[in-house]
């Protein structure tokens, strides 16, 4: 009899602090006992839109002081605020709908949420229980629709239950691998009468999430890190998730190995630092991508090996040993097998590391200098960069690095999916966790606007741009409308190059630039985005020449009392360079089309 | 491929017959057989799944049913040393022509009747798989009128629960 499951040694992590007992059992409704539970809980805000079957959770939230309810224009705006709110603050970001569209509306930024690993939790209304099953009126069977795309789901039959439950999602959401969790209640359960008690007790006898890591696998790991020649710190979102970035310098600093930092770990080393030499992957810099590509060890810390990152798996880093720490013990060998597999959370598998390391290093450390040799080479000969546009029109990336240059560090930046996304990863200089909010793994367009009311809710002292593109901007732009009249000032600067550009991009380079269904008119302004801001209640603003790009990103700075909206009218035919083909092998990385450093280099 | 035998104890609550099917089809796994039933504890199920799968695959597997909120604990059986039956109901044609030589098999394979009538007997065999082919190869000739099978239980032989250990 093997046992095969990880789930016998782990070591528990701590439930979360409850909340301070309010006494004896209080006589409530279900939807009463829902508002205490997410005051009890320290939810300060929920983003959502009511409707039939989640009104009565409506009625005691208007007199809740701790909650405020952002009422959006659409449950995916809500959703992706959830997300925003998450990312900014690193707390649970809620979310609720009612029944039927209402909830479907929330699958988008559920998915979106499990991919990234966003502690959100969705609150959602559901047909009285007599009803469930009869394809009664605004009846959609949400927990079954997002079994794959939640951490979680359940659905409350019961009110008094409902403490529970609640407690359970947060826990469930923001612990372990953070994810989404849904937790459906019929009308009925809200509206009947019941004991409120506080706090509940948690009944997850499955859920038993690994943090520590295991000594021996830190201790080998040690040991591959002190005899490498050409290691890689591969960062993934993890290191941001568990706070871990203090502890990343040090390690980094410590091994004196070069960090690449993914796309959703864009942040979690400052780009300042002289060890650091980009984002890898399929937009990657020729240096990171190529430091992957020939590296003996890849020290992976909270990153997954998606496919955007390693491009052909079976010839991806050929000569590297893997060391893989992830607190998901399912994300260790399942695209890339781990020579050394480490199960924990990122700030203690770090800490342990460095430990491990200075004591290995005792006997001597390994001379990297010929590495940075090499790694100084392909930074100096490939470079980030970009051409101005022969049409004389402004260059997309000018536009995105000068936001980055006036706009600075302290500020959160979030951004639709397209080339701008891109751009604004490769152009723009994070130096801080928290500071760039993005959808990686879903890729999903229209993330921007909504992403970066949350985030400006939750820290409304810092300033929050919104890097759009035109595409994305139309799929979620009523937002603003929100931003308005919630008082939520974002600032949101389309790139606008009147296309779909990253599509657009693909048939130029693969479809012998036949451009079906790219063009959306934008240049010639339907929609004329400066009106359309100006019709959702902000500043709108239009930049269309290299000189006025400053003027008008100051413009916008100043402006703090409402949201701003720039159309910068950019030329359609720049493109994302460097670039991995998709199914083609890191080697072939092109730092311009058809420029092949790597390959090149190979004499192949 | 080879074939995985899997004993998985999941909390008894509504849907998550759902999550581990779903979870099977969605990752590409196929399910050879699968068993839900009560255990000595009425707040657990116990499933067992039989998987073809090759060692890799199967770890993955594994690791994602554990990611499952309402998983409690994955075993996996190795078929020397476990006991693991499969359950069968067939109704075989058996007129009085027949009737003894159905019946001779009956007793050969230690099955028993459970229905008879005029024309047909309904049998019911336990076993391994490999005993409930043999003996549905030896009824074939006078004729299957209808089967129901059930998917396999199984269970470590020896003195040890897989139970055995606390929840919490």
């Amino acid at each position: 009899m093997t046992t095969v499951t990880p789930k016998d040694m782990p070591i528990p992590t701590q439930l979360p602090k409850p909340a301070p007992p309010v006494g004896a059992p209080v006589r409530m409704t279900g939807a009463q006992a829902l508002v205490r539970s997410l005051e009890a809980l320290g939810c300060e805000a929920v983003f959502g839109i009511p409707g039939g079957t989640i009104l009565p959770a409506y009625d005691p939230l208007l007199d809740s002081t701790k909650v405020r309810h952002v009422l959006v224009r659409h449950e995916q705006g809500a959703g992706h605020a959830a997300t925003g709110y998450a990312q900014a603050t690193g707390r649970v970001g809620v979310c609720m709908a009612t029944s039927g569209p209402g909830a479907t509306n929330l699958v988008t930024p559920l998915a979106d949420a499990h991919m990234d690993s966003v502690p959100v939790v969705a609150i959602t209304g559901q047909q009285t229980r007599a009803l469930i099953g009869t394809d009664a009126f605004q009846e959609a069977d949400i927990t079954g629709i997002t079994i794959p795309i939640t951490k979680h789901n359940m659905l409350v039959k019961d009110p008094a239950e409902i403490p529970r439950a609640i407690a359970e999602a947060f826990h469930l959401a923001s612990t372990g691998r953070p994810g989404p969790v849904l937790v459906d209640i019929p009308k009925d359960v809200l509206q009947e009468m019941t004991s409120f008690v506080w706090p509940p007790e948690l009944q997850l006898p499955g859920y038993r999430p690994t943090t520590r890591p295991h000594g021996k696998q830190i201790r080998e790991a040690a040991r591959l890190i002190a005899t490498a020649r050409r290691p890689v710190l591969y960062v993934g979102g993890g290191v941001i998730k568990a706070r871990a970035t203090a502890a990343l310098r040090e390690l980094a600093e410590l091994t004196g190995a070069p960090v690449v930092t993914t796309l959703m770990a864009r942040g979690a080393f400052p780009d300042s630092h002289p060890q650091h030499v980009g984002m890898p992957g399929m937009h990657g810099t020729v240096a990171a991508v190529a430091a992957m590509q020939r590296s003996d060890l890849l020290v992976t810390l909270g990153a997954r090996f998606d496919d955007r990152v390693t491009g052909q798996l079976s010839s991806f880093a050929p000569d590297a040993a893997v060391v893989h720490a992830d607190i998901d013990p399912a994300e260790i060998s399942k695209n890339r097998r781990a020579d050394v597999p480490i199960v924990g959370d990122c700030a203690e598998v770090i800490s342990e590391l460095i430990i491990a390391v200075a004591a290995e290093f005792e006997s001597g450390r390994p001379d990297l200098a010929p590495w940075w040799q090499q790694l100084r080479n392909w930074q100096q000969t490939f470079p980030l960069g970009y051409d101005r546009p022969t049409d004389g029109m402004l260059a997309p990336q000018f536009v995105i690095e000068r936001i980055g240059a006036l706009v600075g560090p302290d500020a959160i930046y979030t951004a639709g999916v397209g080339q701008h996304q891109m751009w604004a990863a490769q152009f723009i200089r994070y130096e801080k966790p928290g500071s760039w909010i993005n959808s990686g793994g879903l890729g999903t367009m229209g993330f921007a606007v909504p992403a970066a009311m949350g985030a400006k809710l939750g820290r409304p002292d810092v300033a929050v741009w919104a890097i759009d593109g035109d595409g994305s901007f139309q799929m979620t732009n009523q937002e603003l409308a929100t931003c308005a009249i919630e008082n939520i000032p974002i600032k949101v600067a389309v790139i606008n190059n009147g296309s779909l550009g990253m599509v657009r991009q693909w048939q130029t380079l693969f479809y012998s630039e036949r451009y079906s269904q790219t063009d959306l008119g934008t240049h010639s302004r339907i929609p004329d985005f400066v009106k359309l801001g100006e019709a959702l209640g902000c500043v709108g603003l239009r930049c269309e020449a290299e000189a006025d790009v400053d003027k008008v990103i100051t413009q916008a700075m100043e402006i703090d009392d409402q949201p701003v909206v720039i159309d910068f009218v950019v030329g359609k035919d720049a493109q994302v360079w460097p670039m991995v083909a998709a199914g083609t092998g890191n080697s072939h990385i092109m730092s311009a089309r058809d420029i092949r450093p790597l390959f090149d280099e190979d004499g192949s | 491929m080879t074939e995985h035998t899997m004993s998985v104890l999941v909390e008894n609550k509504p849907g998550v017959l759902a999550r581990v099917a779903g979870l099977f089809s969605r990752r590409g796994f196929n399910i050879h057989s699968l068993a839900v039933g009560p255990t000595e504890n009425p707040d657990i199920s116990r499933m067992t799944i039989v998987v073809a799968v090759d060692e890799l695959p199967l770890e993955q597997v594994t690791k994602q049913l554990n990611k499952l909120i309402n998983v409690i604990k994955i075993v996996e059986l190795e078929p020397a040393m476990a006991v693991q039956r499969e359950l069968l109901l067939v109704k075989v044609r058996a007129d009085t022509t027949v009737r003894s030589q159905v019946l001779e098999t009956v007793t050969l394979f230690r099955a028993k009747v459970v229905d008879v009538s005029p024309e047909a007997l309904t049998i019911e065999a336990t076993g391994t798989a490999d005993k409930i082919e043999a003996l549905l190869r030896m009824l074939e000739p006078f004729g299957i009128r209808e089967m129901a099978q059930s998917g396999m239980v199984a269970m470590g032989r020896g003195p040890r629960a897989i139970t055995a250990s606390p929840l919490r």
